[in-house]
């Protein structure tokens, strides 16, 4: 389809075109072309937010829950600058966005004009790749290209620079039919050698462990569900990254729990002990692997990415397969049953046997008080009170998000959506109204603390205007609480500005923004307190109010290796844990 | 604990990448944002219809790192290839650099015998200086940089290495 028409109106052509049904976005002097082309096709809904960060993060959870692409709308210099957070957060945890930013006229350009910023320049290293269009008659295609390189090969955030001048240019419009990149073309189908000897491999297994991650939720439904396939047929153990959780639900009894820092004893021990490590669309980040040198000693490790870079980036990988999840997985079960495999199920069931003696030591376990609420407890409780239903959690970054991951158990993929690679407070509540944006019917709950929920507590205003019911479950321990954590790891206990002081009512708050707002305090009223939230059918902020000295645990020192976890048996340990090395790591 | 410790290696990397605004930016920043080496770089347009243009790159690392530096930039989306020529066989590495050297009497006659044992070409003259003009591998500019520093060497500039594979295949 050509046809004649400005650049703005190509903007919301194309947006059309690429079935984009919702757009998260804020007005400003260098995009008012593309606000007045939405203006006369309202096909397209734009979700108004009340800050940039916000934006993006929303359309984080829309892509997360959704699958879809998410799409931002700012404008030039300020609007360019506040969106850079979340696109660095979307570029750290690979989620598909396209960002429109409006630029200052071509001729004005490099001339400090005012709300001029060199926005393909800031946001080159926290982008998968930007454009900078000069040319109406590109930007049909850019336009396209960018939704194209969003979604192919790892995901990421991509940004299209567009100057006022070329917004208001006549051009010609081309559709997105046959708009592939010329050179970027990843590669989906693993190689079939590898494949091969990736299921030898684990027909000989004596120790096996899938180590999984987002890429598997990147991959879509189907790479979960092959996932599940392979892990019956081989009653192999699973284990997932934060990004993961989901893929494999947490009520299976292969289910290790997620492994890490902050991951459950059994999972870090059998990524320890293992003899074949599967890889799935995971990337051995630093909260994985604990001490590199001491990782995983005695296995052979299968890597599955299609992302080449993250091929022995920081672990010597032995069987490197480049390919997408799903496609990857579906031929290692042809393969599998082609081969007519078996698992060695002796040596499968002593290993099972050394697993179960590690989760005797129930390292999620904390001490109950019929006082306080206990965080853990607050996390039970609401994981009991909506399991059942048609729910969908996000976080903000700290202590609370840990015990989310580690206390709230999920069954689906695209059920949960945390800022894992960035870790930015802020993230939990835009990002759940974004979710609420895809899913409108479902209940979707931020899992708070008292400090992130401040960075971007003004997308409530958001959630109102637009009727998004969502939840703010805030774990207020009044400490940041991570840091108070660390300070006592590292610093002696001395608690330098970790305590959230002036701390706002958040019942009033919350009202005034014209939520609803409640407030919890003791254990026994907790389950009436929550059935009262998710019965409510308005956004709500819950100020949970929990003890404020918990710390979270197990953890894995920064520095150490994963069989020298802090488990709650022994919490004293954490005092010396960590060594002056590890002192510098974060 | 940096995860290796393996040897340090040189190696000449061959890019060919869209010609387009930032393409560079985009490989600088990725080597500095990664916290690679860049011994050398070099960058010109391959011709004016492919929109193409090539890319030599210097660096050292160790083995794991070159092999991330060679992924991260083949990912790069304006990225077309990415050549390791020193594990692709044999290649030609040249450099051209322009030197300029001052001094009177015995000084300059002994720069001009050493230009000329080393095939320099003398591109400027004056009473009491020279530029000279040299092409060759970069230790060949470098031997001949450091025999000029005591006859008056005043400024140096170098092009950087450009590279090719031997024999008749493309890159
Ligand atoms: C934007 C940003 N700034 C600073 C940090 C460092 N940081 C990590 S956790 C944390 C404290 C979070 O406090 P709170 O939200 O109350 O959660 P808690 O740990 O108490 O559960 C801080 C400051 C961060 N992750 N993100
Ligand atoms: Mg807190």
């Amino acid at each position: 389809m050509m046809r004649e028409m400005t650049g703005a109106e190509m903007v919301i052509q194309a947006l059309i075109d690429q079935g984009v049904e919702h757009i998260f976005g804020y007005p400003g002097g260098a995009v008012l072309p593309i606000y007045d082309a939405m203006f006369h096709k309202n096909q397209v809904q734009h979700v108004l937010v009340r800050h940039e960060q916000g934006a993006v993060h929303m359309a984080e959870g829309y892509a997360r829950s959704s699958g879809k692409v998410g799409v931002v709308l700012v404008t030039s210099g300020p609007g360019a600058t506040n969106a850079v957070t979340g696109l660095t957060d979307a570029l750290l945890d690979s989620i598909p966005l396209v960002c429109i930013t409006g630029q200052v006229p071509t001729h004005l350009i490099g001339s400090d004009a005012f709300q001029e910023c060199d926005t393909v320049g800031i946001t080159r290293p926290c982008t998968k790749h930007n454009y900078l269009v000069r040319d109406v008659n590109d930007l049909a295609r850019v336009l396209h290209e960018a939704f194209y390189v969003a979604a192919n090969g790892r995901p990421g955030p991509v940004v299209v620079d567009i100057p006022k001048d070329v917004q208001f240019a006549r051009g010609t419009y081309v559709g997105p039919e046959n708009i592939s990149h010329k050179t970027y073309q990843p590669r989906l189908n693993g190689d079939p050698e590898k494949v091969r000897a990736a299921v030898e491999l684990l027909a000989k297994a004596k120790r096996p462990v899938f180590y999984t991650g987002g890429g598997v939720i990147n991959s879509g439904p189907e790479a979960s569900r092959l996932l599940r396939e392979f892990a019956r047929l081989t009653g192999f153990p699973v284990t997932s990254t934060l990004m993961g959780l989901g893929a494999y639900p947490a009520a299976d009894k292969q289910w290790l729990g997620m492994l890490g820092m902050h991951g459950t004893y059994e999972a870090n021990m059998a990524m320890h002990d293992c003899d074949v490590m599967v890889c799935v669309g995971a990337r051995f980040d630093d909260r994985i692997t604990g001490r590199v040198d001491a990782f995983s000693p005695g296995s052979k490790k299968i890597h599955i990415d299609i992302d080449p870079s993250s091929i022995n980036k920081n672990i010597k990988i032995d069987l490197p397969i480049i390919g997408d999840v799903k496609h990857v997985l579906s031929d290692m079960l042809t393969q599998w049953r082609a081969m007519k495999a078996e698992p060695d199920r002796k040596a499968i069931a002593g290993w099972w046997g050394q697993i179960d003696a590690w989760r005797a030591r129930k390292s999620l376990s904390y001490v109950k008080s019929p006082d306080v609420i206990k965080p853990q407890y607050a996390i039970e409780r609401l994981h009991n009170a909506v399991k059942d239903k048609d729910v969908y959690v996000t976080t903000e970054v700290g202590q609370h998000q840990m015990w989310a991951a580690q206390h709230f158990h999920f069954e689906e993929p695209n059920r949960w959506m945390t800022s894992g690679g960035l870790g930015t407070m802020g993230y939990g509540l835009p990002a759940a109204i974004g979710v609420q944006v895809a899913h409108p019917g479902s209940l979707v709950i931020d899992i708070a603390g008292e400090a992130s929920i401040q960075m971007c507590l003004q997308e409530l205003s958001t959630a109102l205007q637009f009727n998004l019911p969502v939840k703010i479950f805030v774990l207020n321990n009044e400490y940041m609480g991570m840091v108070r954590q660390w300070q006592d790891l590292l610093h002696g206990g001395r608690y330098s500005h970790s305590y959230s002081e002036s701390l706002p009512d958040f019942v009033k708050l919350a009202e005034a923004y014209g939520a609803v707002g409640m407030r919890c305090h003791r254990p026994g009223d907790l389950d009436a307190a929550i059935q009262e939230m998710i019965s409510v059918d308005r956004p709500v902020l819950f100020d949970c109010l929990v003890d404020q000295k918990e710390n979270c645990l197990p953890m894995i020192p920064s520095g150490k290796p994963h069989n020298e976890m802090i488990l709650p048996d022994h919490p004293e340990a954490l005092d010396e844990a960590i060594d002056e090395e590890g002192k510098m790591l974060v | 604990m940096p995860p290796v410790q393996e040897a340090p290696e040189r190696h000449t990397l061959s890019l060919l990448v869209d010609n387009e605004p930032g393409v560079l930016a985009r490989i600088v920043g990725l080597f500095s944002g990664r916290g690679y080496n860049i011994d050398s770089l070099t960058v010109s347009e391959v011709s004016h219809d492919s929109k193409l243009s090539r890319i030599t790159v210097v660096t050292t690392g160790a083995p794991m790192i070159i092999d991330q530096i060679k992924s991260q930039l083949d990912r790069l989306v304006p990225v077309h290839r990415v050549v390791d020529l020193t594990v692709a066989g044999k290649s030609v590495e040249r450099e051209l650099a322009l030197i300029k050297v001052r001094g009177k009497g015995e000084i300059r006659q002994e720069a001009l015998l050493i230009a000329e044992s080393f095939r320099a070409r003398t591109v400027d003259t004056t009473l009491e200086s020279f530029v000279f003009e040299i092409t060759g591998k970069p230790d060949k500019i470098d031997q001949f940089v450091s025999l000029l520093v005591p006859l008056g060497l005043v400024e140096v500039s170098r092009t950087g290495v450009a590279a090719i594979g031997r024999g008749s295949d493309p890159m």
